[in-house]
């Protein structure tokens, strides 16, 4: 009987692997069950309980995302139960502090907003609670708008169990518990490397990159899948664009990132757009910066080079390669110090 | 010391027996225990000492300062033995005459005997006050009768016996057995049987595991565990040392709320004494088994008394629960096989081993088996620590034991569990003590703190302390506990306040009923226990503060007038004399009257009136 496992959701059955959660089934499967606090390739903290299912026999309902399937059981996703429960844990959210969407960087890309309107939950049954405490924004990256968190522990997750960054904590308690640094000082002030994956992995709006308020918001930009220029690992990430400019980035859940960036390729794009950026090779002429085509330029690069090569030898010319191009770009440096300008004297600086 | 051998330990025990039961050496137990020392308990005992020694009776007379004696509100306590006369509320001036009197007259001193409060008669004999006459001490079987900071004392009370039994003849497959036999179910609150959690972890695979006392104790009103620790902590690391065996784990840690400072104090004395002794440590007794056990102390989080927030915390993160499975017996402490048990949970199986499984199954209910410590506390005349058999009702426990309601008040209800239980009013006095039993009447049996509260207790106002207590413990981590409790507080501090409307009513039920299916761990899951109960038993009172916006209790402060009813009014003066504002006028022969001006509604009167003329 050990290959007939199976387990039954809204009626029809599946079969399973056994580290497998009902979420997953149910996911691998086209069963939708809405989740929150669930964050992919982390263990399920179980906080939102929002993807609570009706399991047959058991004595209350169960958080999908962290219940292993098993045999014989038998799920519902809607029962009359299950809905009772996540529109009040819904609503309960919605009043948990300023859910003002219409003027929400998060609006369009949220996912409160979203179960919000499919289970039809306003947000009206309780008054909204006070903000606690106050937003932060004194770091150049990050706005933390504590009003705004549902506490769902995403954030956590992606600091401590991804980043490995372990910058910030769940603190306080009750309805007074609040996501913190050690000694809940500011993320400046803390271990926090700016990485942005907390901002990449809260479902609402109270993670957001210092210039998103300026920005346009979710459905406005288009998103471009390119490989980040920084260093060799070759992460991937979606540009947003809008009129031709980066509004955000993003990382890709695929390798070699699975959707995690550092700093440099989730903050550092301001270059692409600035105005000091060289556009076209230079060459200096009495003393000025003129510019030049390609071909005048490295023609005059070959001629100085086979200048220097005949006047002083070959070992008199050096090149240092940089992380920021790919390992392809800096194999074809060294084949080319080696054989054309024939000289070992080849260096990568290793680092950014 | 060395480490002992089998005859050794029986040698020890003989002699120390020789002396705690020689008929010739009178016993001084003075109470020792946290509730005593409040009262000056240690002054007494210096006192003692020192008469003693003034009248040279330092040969027959010894002085035991032992822990909870369990009689907590009258001390600080004493107990002549082997007499057992029992003095309650001593002072250090009243040494000289009991030693006068008591020792070199024999004849008690009566003023400072217990003093019935139903007969008014004083009552010489601990055996004879109904206090301890209905009590069946199992779990504190040694409270009061030894010094919990001598462990030749523990010996002496077939202490460490059962180590012997179980490392020399039993398997662990017997000692799971035994334990089976016994039903002894999980004294922390939940019932789960504890022979059964012991062989899921003994079954499951790894070089290590772990034994792990849960000695947390977050109920308000509970004491059972502390006075447990305090009074004999050997036989706690007895029982853990067991387990050990039954699951095979060679490390245990004594979770306590550092508040428990006596506890860890004789804890610590007490594992000091047990390695000294070859009793805890490497090769236990020279069978080849080690075990030891550290104490681990908690910042006194009420969360962290559930099972995977107490490892957590043991593990130096946040205490905070999470999901299940992974269970313990699989996944515990350190991702390794562990096993939880209660304080009281472990301090029952010694004497399972030594008596057997059902000698400990032959008293109790069908499908609760054995005693269960309450810690009575509230409005009820005898405060304190009762051990009781399964199966007694809830009125002997109140009334016999209890001693009934004090001032002469009417009894209301009595909350079973705390924060997670329920209240059981009057008509459900009956109900015998017992995890099933308790749990159809909408309370739990909890870990055994028992409030009894009188006719001047407000039910919404009881129902909004216990949730503002779950706000207050929340862990904060899952959204029906750190929100809808929140939302229920609100809507109760609202109705207190007189401003409650019909739709509260359904609101706090709809709450109630989606925090109880959705929380993910046990705080959260029974949280509306207390608001159900008090719906279900006492819903005239919910419906009097939001229709009629009227207190029947008199204790919500937004619904009082603070005026006095002339015609209920017997013109005794009491309020008067007890405002501390002088707000109240009045003269003999005339009707007290509340100047509102003045009156800063702190309620003395409404405490002191015993008419309820003040509304
Ligand atoms: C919020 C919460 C608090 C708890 N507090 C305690 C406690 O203080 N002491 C205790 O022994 N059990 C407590 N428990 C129960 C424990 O989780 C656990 O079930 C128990 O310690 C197991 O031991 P037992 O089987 O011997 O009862 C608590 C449970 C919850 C959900
Ligand atoms: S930016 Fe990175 S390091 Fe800082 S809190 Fe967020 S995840 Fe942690
Ligand atoms: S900041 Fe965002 S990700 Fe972090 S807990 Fe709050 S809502 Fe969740
Ligand atoms: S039920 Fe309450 S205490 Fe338990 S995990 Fe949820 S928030 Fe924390
Ligand atoms: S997604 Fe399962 S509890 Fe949040």
């Amino acid at each position: 009987m050990k290959n007939n496992k199976s387990i039954t959701i809204n009626g029809n059955q599946f079969s399973f692997r056994p580290e497998d959660t009902i979420l997953e089934v149910a996911q691998r499967n086209g069963i939708f069950i809405p989740t929150l606090c669930h964050l992919k390739g982390t263990t399920p903290t179980g906080a939102c309980r929002v993807c609570m299912v009706e399991v047959k026999g058991a004595r209350s309902l169960v958080a999908s995302c962290a219940a292993p399937a098993m045999d014989g059981m038998d799920v519902q996703t809607e029962s009359s139960d299950v809905i009772r429960s996540r529109k009040l844990t819904i609503s309960l959210l919605l009043s948990s502090g300023h859910h003002d969407c219409l003027l929400c960087p998060a609006t369009g890309d949220c996912v409160l907003q979203q179960l919000a309107y499919r289970y039809k939950v306003s947000g009206t049954q309780f008054e909204a609670s006070n903000a606690r405490y106050p937003l932060e924004n004194v770091n150049p990256f990050i706005i933390r708008d504590f009003s705004k968190c549902v506490l769902c522990g995403r954030c956590v997750q992606a600091c401590n169990d991804i980043q490995v960054n372990n910058a910030i904590d769940l603190g306080y308690r009750g309805s007074a518990a609040k996501v913190v640094t050690a000694g809940d000082r500011s993320l400046k002030d803390s271990d926090c490397v700016f990485c942005g994956e907390c901002i990449q992995a809260c479902p609402v709006g109270a993670l957001y990159p210092k210039d998103a308020l300026n920005k346009p918001r979710y459905g406005e930009t288009q998103k471009i899948r390119t490989t980040c220029s920084y260093c060799g690992v070759g992460c991937q990430m979606h540009l947003h664009v809008k009129d031709n400019l980066v509004q955000k980035v993003t990382g890709v859940d695929t390798a070699p990132n699975n959707g995690s960036l550092c700093v440099k390729g989730r903050f550092g794009y301001d270059f692409i757009a600035s105005k000091d950026r060289l556009t076209t090779p230079l060459i200096r002429k009495k003393g000025k910066f003129c510019d030049a085509s390609w071909d005048e330029a490295l023609t005059l690069v070959a001629k100085k080079f086979t200048q220097i090569q005949k006047k002083h030898g070959s070992d008199s010319i050096g090149v240092l390669t940089s992380a920021r191009i790919t390992n392809e770009d800096n194999y074809i440096a060294q084949k080319f110090t080696r054989a054309i300008l024939k000289t070992n004297n080849i260096d990568h600086c290793a680092r950014l | 010391m060395s480490k002992l051998t089998l005859n050794d330990l029986t040698k020890i025990r003989k002699q120390t027996q020789g002396i705690n039961t020689n008929p010739n050496i009178t016993r001084l137990m003075i109470c020792g225990g946290t509730g005593c020392h409040a009262t000056g308990s240690i002054k007494v005992k210096q006192a003692l000492v020192e008469e003693i020694e003034k009248k040279g009776l330092s040969d027959t007379v010894k002085i035991v300062e032992t822990g909870c004696n369990g009689f907590c509100a009258l001390g600080p306590l004493l107990v002549v033995q082997p007499e057992g006369i029992f003095y309650v509320k001593l002072k250090s001036e009243d040494i000289p005459e009991l030693i006068q009197e008591q020792i070199i007259n024999n004849t008690p001193v009566k003023r400072l005997l217990f003093k019935d409060p139903a007969t008014k008669k004083r009552i010489a004999k601990q055996d004879d006050i109904s206090f301890f006459a209905h009590q069946m001490p199992r779990a504190l079987r040694n409270k009061g009768q030894i010094d919990p900071e001598k462990i030749d004392d523990y010996i002496a009370r077939d202490g460490y016996i059962a180590i012997v039994k179980v490392l020399k003849e039993m398997k662990p497959d017997d000692i799971i057995k035994e334990m089976t036999t016994s039903s002894l179910r999980g004294r922390g609150g939940a019932g789960f049987p504890t022979g059964m959690k012991w062989d899921f972890a003994r079954k499951s695979e790894g070089e290590t595991k772990y034994v792990l006392c849960n000695a947390d104790e977050g109920d308000p009103g509970a004491f059972m565990d502390r006075s447990i620790l305090e009074a004999d902590p050997h036989c706690v690391l007895e029982g853990m040392t067991i387990a050990a065996k039954a699951i095979n784990a060679n490390k245990g840690y004594i979770y306590c709320r550092t508040e428990y400072q006596l506890a860890i104090k004789r804890l610590k004395i007490a594992i000091k004494q047990a390695k000294e002794y070859g009793l805890l440590g490497k090769n236990i007794l020279n069978t080849g088994f080690d075990f030891d056990i550290d104490i681990y102390q908690g910042a006194g989080a009420f969360v962290c008394g559930e099972e995977t927030a107490l490892m957590r915390s043991i593990e130096g993160k946040r205490g905070m629960p999470r999901p299940r499975p992974p269970f313990p017996a699989h996944k515990g402490l350190w991702e390794k096989p562990s096993i939880l048990n209660n304080v009281e949970t472990f301090s029952n199986v010694p004497q399972i081993m030594i008596k057997g499984g059902d000698w400990y199954a032959s008293v109790g209910t069908e499908k609760s088996k054995g005693t269960k410590v309450f810690a009575l506390s509230g409005d009820v005349n005898n405060i304190g620590l009762v051990e009781v058999p399964m199966g007694t009702t809830l009125r002997s426990l109140v009334f016999d034991i209890g001693g009934g309601i004090a001032k002469k008040r009417k009894f209301k209800a009595v909350q079973l569990g705390g924060p997670s239980g329920g209240s059981v009013p009057e008509h459900l006095l009956d109900t015998p003590v017992g995890y099933e039993e308790i749990a159809k009447i909408g309370a739990i049996m909890g870990s055994g703190g028992a409030i009894v509260m009188d006719d001047k207790t407000c039910m919404v106002d009881m129902a909004r302390f216990f949730m503002d207590f779950i706000q207050d413990e929340s862990c904060g981590k899952c959204t029906p506990c750190r929100e809808g409790t929140l939302r229920m507080l609100q809507i109760l501090e609202k109705i207190c306040e007189g401003k409650g409307e019909p739709r509260d009513i359904k609101d706090l039920e709809e709450l109630s009923h989606v925090i109880h299916q959705s929380a993910l761990c046990g705080l959260g899951q029974t949280a509306a226990n207390p608001v159900l109960s008090a719906l279900k038993y006492f819903r005239n009172e919910f419906d009097a503060h939001v229709i009629d916006k009227r207190c029947p209790a008199k204790r919500c402060i937004a619904m009082l007038k603070f005026e006095i009813d002339p015609d209920l009014c017997k013109k005794c003066g009491l309020c008067f004399k007890s405002c501390p504002a002088d707000a109240i006028t009045w003269k003999k022969k005339e009707v007290a009257l509340i100047d509102k001006e003045k009156c800063i509604k702190c309620m003395s009167c409404f405490d002191k009136c015993q008419f309820d003329a003040i509304f």
